[in-house]
């Protein structure tokens, strides 16, 4: 029987196909009732080394809508980590403070080496470029509601996949289940070469575009994302590819997309999707970010060993 | 019985066709330098395989293939061979194991290993050409990026 009682959400690569279908199963139990106590008791602490105030309310609101307390420091520069102090030692105080870490970390492998030093369970709620698992989940979360099953669809990624973190992490996830998969993106910003190795070690179909058009009446799912100004080096190189997509209702109605095509995007945006496409069926991205509290709160609840 | 260009050892390992530059990198990941009993290490032997090689030998300790994996990275063509009374009892090769511990420095800025003091850890998931991937930031590495401690 699956279960991920006192399992480390680092990465989603430690996670079977049996896991991940579990804990979004889980999702669509929180999403149904509400467990005001079911965590009463325990104690969350979050460590964000680098600010991101979404993932952490997210976070906290699901511990708290749970039962559960949560604990934090003020800012990174509060604490005695900047002092020199190693992260290991820090966080084996924080372990007997508190039930399960949240940690985030501008430095890629830092929850993994919290979760190696600790007894308690740990997620990592971002890590530089690395990964960013309760993304994933949650987007997996909400392509499973749009279209009821994860088997057999026809997924587009579009934008920077290069730096991607998210795209990555997906296509991924979604290699345990037989999808195809159109990577469209400029030139410059295509799927590293060992990820799209990987894919097709693990048998999966794929193919690579720069034209949205050429290929979105094939697609079911659209997951879009943000070219990042901050990832480039060069400035000449960012003004080369950005607004390269600029998706719009009247675009989207324009061409044959499938009836039941929808998009997602990890937000925040900039101008690859215009506020038109917002009140279309096409668009779940809200629902998308929506899903950040079931998802979260069937993960504290699984890895707590309270469901 | 044949000359050796390196002195005989009674009991112990003789570890054989090293690539000759690698010499003094194998013995440090052995951890040679802080042995105590007696090593006798030779460079630039003449070879017919590699040209030149190396060679080390350790009196009195018989290294188990975990050990001897170690040095798998750098010298792929390594032998190991155990000697009992003068004798060579045993050969095995060397290959890489599914871990590299504190060997390989990871190439990614941004890691944590590059941070905090701990030791590298780097899963081989391909060995042929090598490919590895950091335990800590993921990050696969290859070719020219494969740098040791
Ligand atoms: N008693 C010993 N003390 C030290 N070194 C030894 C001893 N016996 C053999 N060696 C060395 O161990 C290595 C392997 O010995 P072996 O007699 O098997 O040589 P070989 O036939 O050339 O083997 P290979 O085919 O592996 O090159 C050689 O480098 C040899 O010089
Ligand atoms: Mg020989
Ligand atoms: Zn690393």
């Amino acid at each position: 029987m699956v279960s991920l009682k006192n399992k480390d959400i680092i990465s989603i690569r430690d996670f079977t196909k049996e896991e991940i279908l579990y804990a979004l199963n889980m999702a669509m139990e929180m999403e149904e009732r509400s467990y005001p106590e079911l965590l009463k008791g325990k104690v969350l602490a979050t460590l964000f080394f680098e600010p991101s105030t979404r993932t952490r309310m997210s976070f906290e609101s699901a511990m708290k809508l749970l039962g559960g307390e949560v604990i934090s420091f003020a800012e990174p520069s509060a604490t005695s980590l900047v002092k020199g102090e190693s992260l290991k030692d820090a966080v084996k105080i924080i372990e007997g403070y508190s039930d399960i870490i949240v940690i985030r970390h501008f430095l890629e492998g830092a929850p993994r080496l919290t979760a190696d030093t600790v007894n308690i369970p740990v997620i990592n709620a971002g890590d530089g470029a690395n990964q960013h698992p309760t993304q994933t989940f949650l987007d997996l979360y909400t392509i499973l509601r749009a279209k009821g099953s994860l088997e057999g669809l026809s997924v587009g990624f579009l934008g920077d996949l290069k730096y991607g973190r998210t795209v990555h992490s997906l296509a991924y996830a979604l290699a345990h289940f037989p999808c195809q998969m159109l990577f469209i993106s400029p030139p410059s910003l295509r799927m590293p070469a060992y990820q799209l190795e990987e894919l097709r070690e693990r048998g999966v179909k794929y193919s690579e575009h720069s034209s949205f058009e050429e290929v979105c009446h094939r697609l079911d799912v659209l997951y879009c994302t943000r070219i990042q100004q901050e990832r480039f080096a060069d400035p000449v190189e960012y003004e080369k590819v950005k607004g390269t997509y600029r998706l719009s209702k009247s675009l989207v109605e324009g061409l044959k997309v499938k009836p039941d095509f929808k998009i997602l995007h990890p937000l925040p945006r900039v101008d690859e999707m215009d506020e038109s496409l917002d009140e279309t069926p096409y668009a779940v991205y809200f629902q998308q970010a929506r899903s950040g509290i079931p998802v979260r709160k069937a993960l504290l609840a699984a890895i707590l060993g309270a469901k | 019985m044949r000359q050796l260009q390196v002195s005989a050892i009674k009991d112990g390992t003789v570890i054989d066709h090293i690539d000759s530059k690698s010499t003094f990198k194998v013995a440090s990941i052995l951890n040679i330098p802080a042995e105590s009993r007696l090593i006798l290490v030779g460079m630039n032997l003449s070879s017919r395989q590699l040209g030149k090689k190396g060679i080390i030998k350790i009196e009195g300790k018989v290294l188990n293939q975990e050990e001897a994996n170690k040095i798998a990275l750098i010298a792929p063509n390594a032998t190991l061979n155990i000697i009992k009374n003068f004798e060579v009892v045993e050969k095995r090769r060397v290959s890489l194991p599914e871990e590299l511990v504190g060997i390989v420095k990871c190439f990614n800025p941004n890691c944590i290993s590059n941070h905090e003091r701990i030791q590298t850890r780097l899963k081989v998931v391909k060995k042929a050409p090598v490919r590895l991937r950091c335990h800590y930031c993921e990050r696969t590495m290859e070719g020219e990026d494969i740098e040791l401690l």
